[in-house]
């Protein structure tokens, strides 16, 4: 297993191990040490590699995953797994502002709090937040979920479109056009999977509340249901 | 952006390493601001004394003949200690006022940093690792100290430009954000009787918490107020001639970041500020919360 100790290698040459792990390669779990912060740390994983991160990292961590497993032993700066494409990121400690922003696919699990704007502008990407989120989360969400255990900050789910937004907790406020929905059968199922996929076994869908946009601030049309 | 960070000591076998561990999370925050850098160190106070800390482009003139020039004004009581383009001249406290008003006669290139009982203020254009050593930062010990690296957006490049401002005695404040109401409150500031530097919406953040304070608010009050008045973007760290504050506005863009142990408060920019400190590894460790003020003081600490 390939050890990238940062106070003794630079960080370009752990992201360049991580880029040039050839296709079907056998040795693909890399360990980080001392990321005391850094930025940028296992950015552009384009393949099916796992990385463990002993320690808190800074600005953008996995950002652009698409396939790799990261695990971060700390707590991660902004914009930690942004633009993520697949794969799964996970933060044990807390995330800053914008986690997950603008992610296109892929798992996103914080098993602390995130800050604000956690999901902004999310496209497919899903995140389960263990404790509670900041205030503008999920703003303009399109496609994707974001489930929280806690509870959400101000202007929850502003300028939404069809993100799925899931809350255990209390919400704060609503931002404009986002409405608490009813929790159907499909939602109840679609959220057990989400919660089993994050690892939490301890929570029922049943507890949480469902929001949604009220499709009044972007054109939405019925007969393009499918395509959201 | 801009880079800022904070120290505030709780326990007291800390104060010898304070400039060197501050000036360490100033020079971590580097990347997030070229054009100049400066720091604020509070020492224990030396009852009866006070301290000016001044700053000349011509430093080799108007310093030498400093101590003389004001022996009259301060009764004798002026001692000068030169650090490169900064002196720190300790007089009387009686003699404070008189002395600061004498300084404007002596040369136009003699510019007040700060002043107060404890506060010592150092900032030049240029990077921190220049700046901390230019002022030996690393060999000053104290209870308390904030720093800032800059990124320019409000007003132009100079040594008066740098971080931090102080706009009243043993006060200053740090700044990452930008204000977007500041020419109006530097007018309603200066008919109050606040006399401003320069054109920097920071500046005006400072006399504003000044003019709070001056007016029996205690900083936590003064910030809170802040809140409700300064419109922009802003995470502020403030320092007091005891106390130590933080304040980000309600959108908190500008990111901060704060470690507690039974020894220390710190704030940085940033987590790589924060990762040289002792027991990091075991302190708790949080983003302040928006719109929030969070102050800590050495008296209610003790």
């Amino acid at each position: 297993m390939p050890v990238f100790d940062l106070a003794a290698t630079p960080l370009r040459a752990l992201n360049q191990a991580l880029h040039g792990v050839a296709p079907g390669a056998n040795d693909t779990a890399f360990e980080v040490l001392n990321p005391r912060g850094q930025h940028a740390v296992a950015v552009g994983i384009d393949g099916p590699v796992t990385v463990t991160v002993r320690g808190s990292v800074g600005y953008y961590c996995a950002g652009m995953n698409d396939g790799g497993t990261v695990t971060v032993q700390g707590s991660a700066g902004p914009g930690v797994a942004e633009n993520m494409m697949s794969g799964t990121v996970v933060i044990e400690g807390d995330a800053s502002q914008y986690a997950g922003a603008t992610g296109r696919g892929g798992l996103l699990v914080i098993k602390g709090n995130a800050a604000s704007r956690c999901g902004i502008s999310m496209k497919g990407i899903d995140i389960v937040v263990h404790g509670s989120i900041g205030h503008m989360s999920a703003f303009m969400g399109q496609t994707g979920s974001l489930v929280v255990l806690g509870d959400a900050g101000e202007a929850l789910g502003d300028s939404l479109y069809e993100a799925k937004l899931f809350v255990r907790g209390s919400v704060k406020s609503l931002g404009a056009d986002c409405i608490e929905k009813p929790m159907r059968a499909e939602h109840r199922e679609h959220l057990a999977v989400l919660l089993d996929r994050a690892g939490v076994t301890d929570v029922r869908p049943e507890e949480f509340r469902r929001y949604g946009s009220a499709r009044t601030l972007y054109s939405f049309n019925i007969d393009n249901a499918d395509a959201y | 952006m801009c880079g800022i960070v904070g120290l505030f000591l709780k326990d007291p076998t800390l104060e010898p390493q304070l400039g060197t561990l501050l000036a360490d999370m100033l020079v971590t925050m580097t990347d997030r601001g070229p054009d100049s850098a400066g720091l604020a160190i509070y020492g224990p106070p030396t009852p009866g004394l006070s301290k000016i800390t001044v700053q000349s482009a011509q430093a080799l003139v108007d310093f030498p003949t400093l101590e003389q020039r004001l022996a009259e004004v301060s009764g004798g009581s002026a001692r000068v200690a030169v650090k490169s383009s900064h002196a720190v001249i300790t007089v009387a406290s009686d003699r404070l006022e008189a002395t600061r008003a004498a300084l404007k006669g002596l040369s136009s290139d003699l510019r007040v940093m700060g002043a107060g009982e404890s506060v010592e203020i150092y900032k030049e254009v240029g990077l921190p690792k220049d700046v901390v050593e230019r002022f030996g930062i690393a060999g000053m010990s104290g209870t308390h100290g904030i720093g800032h690296t800059r990124m320019a957006t409000e007003s132009a490049v100079t040594t008066m430009g740098a971080h931090p401002f102080s706009t009243g005695a043993d006060q200053c404040l740090v700044h990452n954000g930008s204000l977007s109401n500041h020419n109006n409150l530097r007018r309603s500031l200066a008919r109050d009787g606040m006399a401003f530097e320069t054109q920097n919406d920071s500046e005006v953040a400072a006399a504003y918490l000044t003019t709070a304070m001056a007016r029996g608010r205690d900083l936590g009050a003064a910030l809170a107020g802040a809140l409700e008045d300064l419109d922009g973007f802003f995470t502020f760290v403030v320092g007091t001639k005891s106390g130590f504050g933080v304040l980000r506005d309600p959108i908190a863009c500008k990111p901060a970041i704060m470690a507690e142990t039974d020894r220390y408060v710190a704030f940085g920019s940033e987590y790589r500020a924060l990762v040289g400190l002792p027991g990091i590894e075991t302190a708790r460790v949080w983003e302040p919360e928006p719109a929030t003020v969070y102050f800590w003081d050495q008296r209610q600490a003790a």
